[in-house]
């Protein structure tokens, strides 16, 4: 599988999983400074599923996300420093500063928002996938949700319409084991370790996987997506990954062993990973992925600055973008 | 002096003291204790803002944490209260009502009536309202007017601490749905709270100041904030008196009504918007039975007919305030 991507992919990929993981432990510092308004939840440790899921994607595919929304935006192509702005609630931020981090999207770019309800994306991508597949322009949806979402009766629904639709849409449940302090173990008594298995009963192909191994997250996305842009209906994509922070931004977090984080970002960091295997099997060189550090580096205290810096929005938009005649 | 508590605190109270009173009173929600599954400590988290927390531990069995299924866990503690419980249904967001609201419009709401009268089901569904935290427009509103525009439901909205556990406690022992409404921001606020067990009636206004001039109607924070107007208007030799409905179904006419009849002047502050709300409702109302009491046209202060905006500016302008308060006063004595 390695050795389909090319150098440029491989680079493209590791920049794309930086800028997530930069973005977000910025957020957190900035978050913790008392600077940032509102409910913050970030995607830091879980960067390969949605990098590993969107590097197949062009601008015409859809994607709806989750309250833990940044990762899906930025692995989309969505500008990094108008999302900062807008979770700074920035006149120049990617919604003008009237959505929030919660409510970041970019439509240009197929990113149809992250999204305050859970369980609410679904049946939005299952409705993309039925556009894309009327006007057989190719085009597919994906949807993010976790493990906590996965109980929500639209899930089931809009699996179910995707299957008796033959929609090209592509389920991917982010298992992060937790669903704020909730674990996976007790919402998701599923008989073996895999909510995928419910999937196989609404009658579409399902899959889980390593979430923190890039290339198993690209190889079985990229299999789902082929299949769907060629009429082969939906997949379900069961990723197994590790939230590196609280459920929000204030959480302390005591329904987790001391350890769990510690451990994971030592031995399961999907940048690490990515990093060793692709330097191993001289891929890339060391001093690229450093190069590309600093880089990004440079480009989230950009975005801080800036999003620092911008003005509030201007009053009169309090009253605009309610309907389309204003 | 009785002693001091927190909102929160008081509805903690007022819950812990229903189930030992009940052993048919139950908690269901998202996290009210919280850590399920795992190998911590349970009550982690006691509700997203910890106002359930330590009622696990004293409940254990009668506290259940639900997987993320509104439609399922709301109807559930609806089914079930029509089964010999009396359910208490946390539904974290009142904005989430989208997700279960089949449950509590079309089946708990119409048993009653549907069923000539056979059923009897005293669920309560508490939930959380308000802007004012940066928490855009899925996590900030006030859709109380919703609930209350349905037969069948009623619709709770207190102001303070003693109000809250008194009606909270009056709402689980209630035959009846009800949907009971805290505000995120009142949550903080102290106030004395006796210790014992006490409720106060469902539809019973409460008059919190009196004054000849002008009537300000005002529901949970919006209260303080009309206080806030009543303060700098009394400067002026301005009198208002502020009533807090406290319930919005059942609703305690009788007290609006006496009171505009006095003073002929009528101001809603709402912070829900005006469009086929609480406000226009008192408005129309009035304006319907008290037309020639009127010395004035009544007036609404109440946010645009807008979604709850992100940005901090943008919020704080959608809010109404004290300002726009005595602002709406002043038109009425024009
Ligand atoms: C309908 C609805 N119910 C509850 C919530 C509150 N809430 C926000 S995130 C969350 C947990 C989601 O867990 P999961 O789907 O596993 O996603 P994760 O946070 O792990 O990424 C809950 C309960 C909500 N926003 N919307
Ligand atoms: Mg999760």
């Amino acid at each position: 599988m390695k050795a389909q991507l090319s150098k440029e992919d491989l680079l493209r990929a590791y920049r794309k999983m930086r800028e997530i993981r930069e973005f977000e432990d910025r957020v957190h510092v900035e978050f913790a400074k008392g600077t940032l308004p509102g409910f913050v939840h970030l995607y830091s440790g879980e960067e390969a599923v949605a990098v590993g899921v969107c590097e197949h994607l062009n601008d015409l595919d859809r994607i709806a996300s989750t309250h833990r929304g940044h990762g899906h935006c930025i692995a989309k192509g969505v500008d990094l420093v108008g999302m900062m702005a807008e979770i700074y609630g920035k006149q120049t931020g990617t919604c003008g500063g009237k959505g929030g981090s919660m409510h970041i999207a970019d439509l240009d770019k197929g990113m149809m928002g992250a999204n305050g309800i859970v369980g609410a994306g679904p049946p939005l991508v299952a409705g993309a996938a039925l556009a894309s597949k009327l006007r057989k322009d190719g085009s597919v949806g994906v949807v993010f949700f976790g493990d906590g979402a996965s109980n929500q009766g639209t899930n089931f629904e809009s699996m179910n319409l995707a299957v008796t639709l033959e929609l090209p849409m592509i389920f991917v449940l982010e298992n992060n084991g937790y669903a704020e302090s909730t674990s996976v173990k007790y919402s998701a008594k599923v008989g073996s370790e895999n909510i995928a298995d419910r999937a196989r009963g609404f009658g579409m192909p399902a899959v889980t996987v390593d979430g923190n191994d890039f290339f198993a997250v690209y190889e079985a996305a990229g299999e789902a997506i082929e299949r769907a842009r060629k009429g082969g209906g939906p997949t379900f994509l069961e990723c197994k990954t590790l939230r590196y922070y609280g459920h929000f931004e204030g959480d302390a977090q005591t329904y987790r062993p001391k350890d769990e984080v510690k451990n994971a970002r030592a031995n399961n960091c999907p940048l690490k990973r990515f990093a060793a295997a692709a330097v191993e099997a001289g891929l890339v060189e060391a001093a690229e992925l450093e190069a590309i550090d600093k880089d990004v580096l440079a480009l989230v205290e950009k975005a801080v600055k800036e999003a620092e810096a911008a003005p509030q929005p201007d009053m009169s938009a309090l009253l605009t973008d309610v309907y389309v005649s204003y | 002096m009785a002693r001091k508590i927190m909102f929160k605190d008081a509805i903690n109270e007022a819950i812990c003291l229903e189930m030992a009173r009940d052993e048919s009173v139950i908690l269901l929600g998202l996290d009210v204790a919280g850590a399920a599954g795992t190998d911590q400590e349970r009550d982690a988290w006691g509700g997203v803002l910890g106002v359930t927390k330590g009622i696990y531990p004293k409940f254990p069995d009668r506290v259940i944490d639900t997987p993320i299924s509104e439609s399922a866990y709301i109807g559930a503690a609806v089914g079930a209260s029509a089964c010999g419980m009396r359910a208490i249904g946390e539904l974290m967001f009142s904005d989430f009502l989208g997700v279960c609201f089949d449950q509590l419009y079309n089946q708990a709401a119409k048993f009653r009536y549907m069923f000539g009268g056979k059923a009897v089901t005293p669920v309560t569904i508490r939930t959380m309202i308000g802007a004012g935290f940066s928490a855009a427009a899925q996590h900030s509103q006030s859709p109380y007017s919703m609930f209350a525009h349905v037969p069948g439901l009623k619709s709770i909205i207190p102001s303070n601490p003693y109000d809250a556990k008194g009606l909270l406690a009056a709402c689980i022992q209630d035959d009846d749905p009800c949907v009971f409404f805290e505000h995120k921001a009142l949550y903080t606020m102290k106030g004395e709270v006796p210790e014992e067990h006490y409720t106060i009636p469902l539809g019973k206004a409460n008059v919190v100041q009196e004054g000849k001039d002008v009537t300000i109607v005002a529901l949970a924070r919006m209260v303080q904030v009309a206080t806030q107007a009543a303060k700098a208007l009394a400067k002026e030799g301005i009198e208002c008196t502020i009533i807090d409905p406290r319930t919005i179904s059942p609703l305690d006419k009788d007290t609006i009504f006496s009171s505009v009849e006095k003073t002929g002047r009528l101001v809603v502050v709402d912070e829900d918007n005006d469009r086929c709300g609480f406000a226009t409702d008192i408005v129309g109302m009035v304006a319907q039975d008290l037309f020639r009491s009127l010395k004035a046209a009544p007036q609404m202060v109440t946010p645009p007919f807008v979604p709850v905006p992100f940005a901090a500016n943008l919020e704080a302008e959608y809010i109404p305030n004290a300002a726009k308060v005595q602002a709406a006063v002043r038109k009425t004595l024009e």
